[in-house]
């Protein structure tokens, strides 16, 4: 049985669909990547599956007990407000102190306890984020367009800690990006969005289906043949070779 | 004791900056300043609702500040350009809660005494609704402290763990009427939001985390309480305004001092 499935599902926002037909199943301990044009519904169709956008038709269904560990897209602190990682790892419940350790060391920065939100770099706020989903051991970690703001070698750096916990936890990761060359080399599938979803499969599959093209294809470039362009084209990032 | 008007006045005063403080800090961190103005500002209409209907004060004031607070939280979750939207709730409640007290038959309303408040003439009933609404506000703000700043930090969060922002957004939305309400008496509908605001952005420079700013909050504002009380006897001043100018001082020297502060 699929951790996290929908059925059919349509989604309304301010009076538009922005999501129909979306049948969608993900199972245990898989990658999967959403890609999508801007609008095409894939923070909203993350956002009903974390429960806080109600499908106006269809269902979804989650294996009973599910933990869901969620990184959303951005989090806007207020300057006004004065909050430290442990106190932001404590909302809304308190924790225990090791396992807010546990998770702080499982996200790669285990020494920012006591530190301000507001001192944090976007890597290291990412990562707290990231933390903070682990609490409580999550089944599916879903994460929106978690590396924006983050350059490059951030981003790279940043999915190879989220392949780690994978690797460790063995949760599931479902997750919404924009570095197409990147997240597609590591995931397992790719569902292409617009309204509803155009194509899926392995990202070779998708990477070369004509509907994944006319999205994203500038020419003959698909997001793969943009990866593997890498190599030749980062001459600013030399000293980062194992990126990818 | 209670006998001595000053020292009901600063009694009266000092509840209020109590239940000010945690809820003043929700303002800011939530950028709701015009969500106070409106509820405050609403507390007018209430009056003329109340001596209308011949009824107490203190419920007509209760009763429209939460219908207020309860529209302007309906209106502001949508996409409409809610800061000129709040901006004209503030106001115009304010100006039609005049023009209805004007409107009064054969009533002498001491207007002043609603715009300003009038804390030295606060009662020994007025106390005891003042602490009683004060202590029902910060209950439900302890109740509420983890997951109303769950909420306050992203709704989504909240959502994915199990928090329901609408919930939490009723509750300050509750806690902000009952306040106003009691507040009404002490510093008058023009600077009630005053008082949630000023001693709130005064701590943000001392506190490192929400608790202690709520804690500071609070200080700053019973110090400005006493502080307005002294200098209105001292120079013969309005009380309630004097009260806020005195917040506003600690206001501007907690911020100067917060660049030496910053490490």
């Amino acid at each position: 049985m699929s951790l996290i499935a929908t059925h059919d599902l349509r989604l309304v926002l301010g009076g538009q669909t922005v999501l129909h037909g979306v049948n969608i199943a993900i199972d245990k301990g898989e990658i999967v990547t959403i890609v999508g044009p801007n609008g095409s519904g894939k923070s909203s169709l993350l956002r009903a599956l974390i429960g806080a956008l109600k499908p106006a038709g269809g269902t979804i269904t989650r294996s009973p007990g599910l933990r869901i560990g969620y990184v959303p897209q951005k989090l806007q602190i207020d300057p006004s407000l004065p909050l430290t990682v442990e106190g932001f790892l404590n909302l809304p419940r308190r924790q225990n102190r090791a396992v807010v350790e546990t998770a702080l060391h499982k996200a790669g920065v285990p020494d920012l306890a006591k530190q301000q939100m507001s001192s944090l770099s976007g890597g290291q706020f990412q990562r707290v984020l990231l933390a903070r989903a682990l609490l409580n051991m999550p089944d599916i970690l879903i994460l929106d367009e978690a590396t924006q703001g983050l350059d490059q070698p951030g981003a790279a750096a940043f999915y190879r800690q989220i392949e780690d916990v994978r690797r460790e936890m063995g949760c599931a990761v479902l997750m919404v990006s924009h570095d197409l060359h990147v997240v597609m080399a590591a995931s397992d599938r790719v569902l292409c969005l617009n309204g509803h979803v155009c194509c899926e499969g392995t990202p070779e599959i998708v990477a070369d289906a004509p509907e994944y093209r006319a999205l994203f294809g500038t020419g003959t470039q698909g997001a793969l043949a943009l990866y593997r362009h890498e190599h030749t084209h980062s001459h600013d990032h030399d000293h980062h070779p194992g990126d990818h | 004791m209670l006998d001595d008007f000053v020292m009901r006045a600063a009694l009266a005063g000092i509840g209020v900056a109590l239940a000010a403080a945690p809820l003043g800090c929700f303002v800011v961190w939530r950028r709701m300043a015009y969500f106070g103005d409106a509820t405050s500002h609403a507390a007018l209409l209430g009056v003329a609702l109340a001596l209308s209907l011949d009824l107490p004060v203190f419920a007509g004031v209760l009763v429209v500040a939460m219908a207020m607070a309860l529209i302007v939280s309906g209106l502001s979750g949508r996409t409409v350009s809610t800061d000129a939207l709040l901006g004209v709730m503030a106001h115009g409640a304010l100006a039609i809660g005049l023009v209805a007290v004007s409107l009064l038959p054969n009533q002498r309303v001491d207007l002043s005494a609603y715009l300003f408040g009038e804390i030295l003439a606060v009662t020994k009933g007025d106390l005891v609704i003042i602490w009683g609404g004060a202590a029902v506000s910060i209950a439900l703000l302890v109740w509420r402290w983890q997951a109303l700043l769950s909420a306050t930090l992203n709704p989504d969060l909240a959502t994915a763990s199990g928090v329901n922002p609408h919930r939490e957004q009723l509750i300050l939305t509750v806690a902000l009427a009952l306040t106003v309400a009691v507040a009404l008496k002490v510093v008058g509908a023009l600077l009630i939001a005053a008082l949630l605001i000023i001693p709130a952005a005064a701590a943000r420079p001392f506190s490192r985390t929400p608790e202690t700013m709520a804690m500071m909050a609070a200080g700053i504002g019973m110090v400005s309480t006493l502080g307005g009380l002294a200098a209105s006897f001292a120079f013969d001043t309005p009380t309630g305004p004097s009260i806020v100018t005195v917040a506003a001082v600690i206001f501007a020297v907690s911020t100067g001092l917060a660049p030496a502060l910053r490490r």
